[in-house]
């Protein structure tokens, strides 16, 4: 069967930044299978293409959701629809964060700019059983303050640390200002005991996957979300080979056991 | 299939084309155009290539007329039986927005016609093995190739006459059809005439001889047609180092030869283009004047090509040296990660199509030597 997307009714609009939007959608007619924390859809916009985004929230708790930003002619066209709108949505695809491998351990993830909107239904997940983990730690990154995305809603989650940082400070911000590895230092965890996400830009998954391992986090307990053009999602166009791997397929979630060797090669 | 060998004439294997088309079968085969031997649908076998061979070499393909009127005595030549199964162009589904805003979106049925292709070599017999794998060997299917694939009836012409860009065994492969055909022949010229071994390999297949003139094939028939492919086997023009690929090709990715080979390569895609296992496509968005309707297009698309690698920001494969290394080194190596296969066949299309006559065989020779000079 052709992968033909699903219509689906956007029923909340939120801008998160000056170029960034959250949409909310309910299916038209037939609903997608549920998709699972770090998976990700192809998300169209009518006359102009599709994209890969991971879904920022998923089905079983509030609806699914992306959280896209603009940065070209379909994220334009997204970024621009309006609550009633109608958007074609194919998925689930790809590997999902393994939250039950963080059972009994600190939690620690990390987020550099959009990368936080794939880690949020993760962090939601793990929130609504806080006896299950040791600790959770969140460490979120942006380039500027208004860059920040939800950021009421991070400060309502009951964690062990969460903190926030920033490259650019601007005049009302009070809060860190540095890359988001610096926060590590503060977070509350053991790092034989840890289980991290992370998500963001390339140098910053790289940076901070890094320094995780060097502080002794396992790099099989560290999963990373990787991004790479994607025309199909289904194996076949070739688009989003890193190595060995389709990351549509083997992805976008990995272990840095695997991604270290391919995140290191220049042009991969 | 252990049915005993049969044998057809030229008559034999004219009535054989003629029952395929007379049962609504599009005939694709070899036959001469525009100055090379290319793949286009057939009305009858007189336009078969008899009489036609080629001389190949790195950026070189030419021509040349043969005394024994064989029509099968030539090798690969610019398209592959991709182009048939696995189309350049082709409409995925559509989507139609009503003056309300609804949207709905619409499956295109494939495009596929009752394929039978005549004269498919060995290495591309395998070549499409490995397409089958990729596009309808994992966990989601294309349904196009699909569909198409599994109308195709496939005569296979065993290789008696490789050419000098041809490396079929450096890949595992051999003159000899593998299992996967409906028929196999293998062409024989000589004083007692022209014919061909028929070795049935399907059900269907064998229904098929059943329909035309045919005899059973006589011993020196079955053993000259032996002979010639076996000795088609020493005759390769080039072949690999005989090395662990995937081990070089992963010992490989800073090798310095990258930036000689590309000093050299124009990144145009050609090879990819011919290439009878690349399979990478993109999508284009068209739309009508209405803006209403739009359809989502699949094409043929290539590594070499600067976006196919894009990012927001810019694309990860910006050098030649990249793009030609990620071409490489999936074809011999991360081929088998992804599809537990080689993506390579040895068929040498990808040398002798190359405008500046970049040679895989060469460049993975040089590779081999490189990683042995620093391991000295």
């Amino acid at each position: 069967m052709t992968a033909v997307p699903v219509p689906h009714r956007v029923v909340a609009r939120r801008a998160e930044t000056a170029d960034t939007v959250t949409l909310r959608f309910e299916p038209v007619g037939s609903a997608l299978p549920d998709f699972l924390p770090g998976q990700f859809a192809m998300v169209h916009s009518f006359g102009r293409g599709e994209i890969p985004v991971s879904v920022s929230s998923v089905q079983a708790t509030g609806g699914l959701a992306h959280t896209v930003r603009s940065v070209g002619a379909v994220s334009d066209g997204l970024c621009a629809a309006r609550v009633g709108d109608v958007v074609g949505i194919r998925g689930p695809y790809g590997t999902s964060w393994e939250s039950a491998r963080a059972r009994g351990r600190d939690v620690v993830i990390v987020a550099g700019g959009i990368g936080f909107a794939p880690l949020r239904p993760l962090i939601l997940a793990v929130l609504a059983e806080p006896a299950a983990y040791r600790s959770v730690n969140v460490l979120i990154g942006a380039r500027t303050p208004s860059d920040l995305i939800a950021r009421a809603e991070v400060a309502s989650w009951a964690t062990a640390y969460t903190g926030v940082t920033v490259d650019q400070p601007e005049v009302d911000w009070r809060g860190d200002v540095g890359v988001v590895t610096e926060l590590l230092g503060r977070a509350q965890f053991e790092p034989e005991e840890t289980t991290a996400y992370v998500c963001g830009p390339e140098p910053m998954i790289r940076a901070t996957s890094r320094e995780l391992a060097h502080l002794g986090v396992p790099r099989d307990r560290i999963q990373v979300s990787l991004e790479r053009n994607m025309r199909c999602a289904t194996g076949h166009c070739g688009h989003c080979q890193l190595g060995p791997l389709l990351v549509c397929r083997a992805g976008p979630v990995v272990d840095w056991t695997c991604a270290e060797p391919l995140l290191s090669v220049r042009e991969l | 299939m252990s049915a005993a060998p049969a044998a057809l004439d030229r008559d034999g294997l004219s009535a054989l084309v003629a029952v395929l088309v007379a049962d609504g079968r599009t005939v694709v085969g070899p036959t001469v155009r525009d100055g090379a031997i290319v793949l286009s649908e057939l009305d009858s076998a007189d336009a078969l290539p008899y009489g036609w061979g080629v001389e190949l070499e790195a950026g070189r393909y030419r021509l040349v007329p043969r005394e024994d009127g064989a029509a099968f005595a030539h090798s690969a030549g610019p398209q592959s039986w991709k182009n048939f199964l696995h189309p350049s162009r082709e409409r995925l589904w559509s989507a139609d927005r009503t003056a309300e805003g609804e949207v709905t979106f619409t499956a295109h049925e494939p495009a596929a016609p009752a394929y039978a292709f005549l004269g498919v070599r060995p290495c591309d017999l395998r070549a499409i093995a490995i397409q089958d794998r990729v596009l309808i060997g994992g966990r989601y299917e294309d349904t196009g190739y699909g569909t198409r694939r599994r109308g195709a009836l496939l005569i296979a012409a065993e290789c008696t006459e490789p050419g000098a860009t041809c490396f079929c065994i450096s890949t595992g492969g051999g003159p000899a059809a593998d299992p996967g055909y409906d028929l196999a022949l293998t062409e024989v010229v000589d004083e007692d005439g022209h014919r061909f071994l028929v070795r049935v390999g399907s059900e269907e297949g064998a229904r098929l001889l059943e329909r035309v003139p045919h005899h059973g094939a006589d011993l020196a028939t079955e053993a000259t047609a032996r002979a010639s492919v076996d000795a088609a086997r020493d005759r390769m023009g080039r072949s690999l180092p005989p090395v662990d690929l995937r081990s070089l090709m992963g010992a490989s990715l800073d090798a310095e030869r990258w930036n000689d080979v590309a000093e050299r390569c124009l990144t145009c895609g050609n090879c990819t283009m011919v290439c009878p296992t690349c399979f990478c496509t993109t999508t284009e968005e068209v739309t009508d004047l209405t803006g209403d309707h739009t359809e989502r297009w699949q094409r043929w698309d290539s590594c070499f090509d600067l976006d196919f690698s894009y990012l927001h920001g810019g694309s990860v494969r910006r050098s030649p040296r990249s793009r030609y290394r990620q071409w490489l080194t999936h074809k011999l190596s991360t081929w088998h990660d992804q599809f537990d296969t080689t993506g390579c066949v040895g068929c040498g299309r990808c040398i002798a199509w190359c405008p500046v006559g970049i040679d895989i065989t060469e460049e993975v020779a040089a590779l081999d030597a490189e990683r042995g000079t620093e391991s000295d």
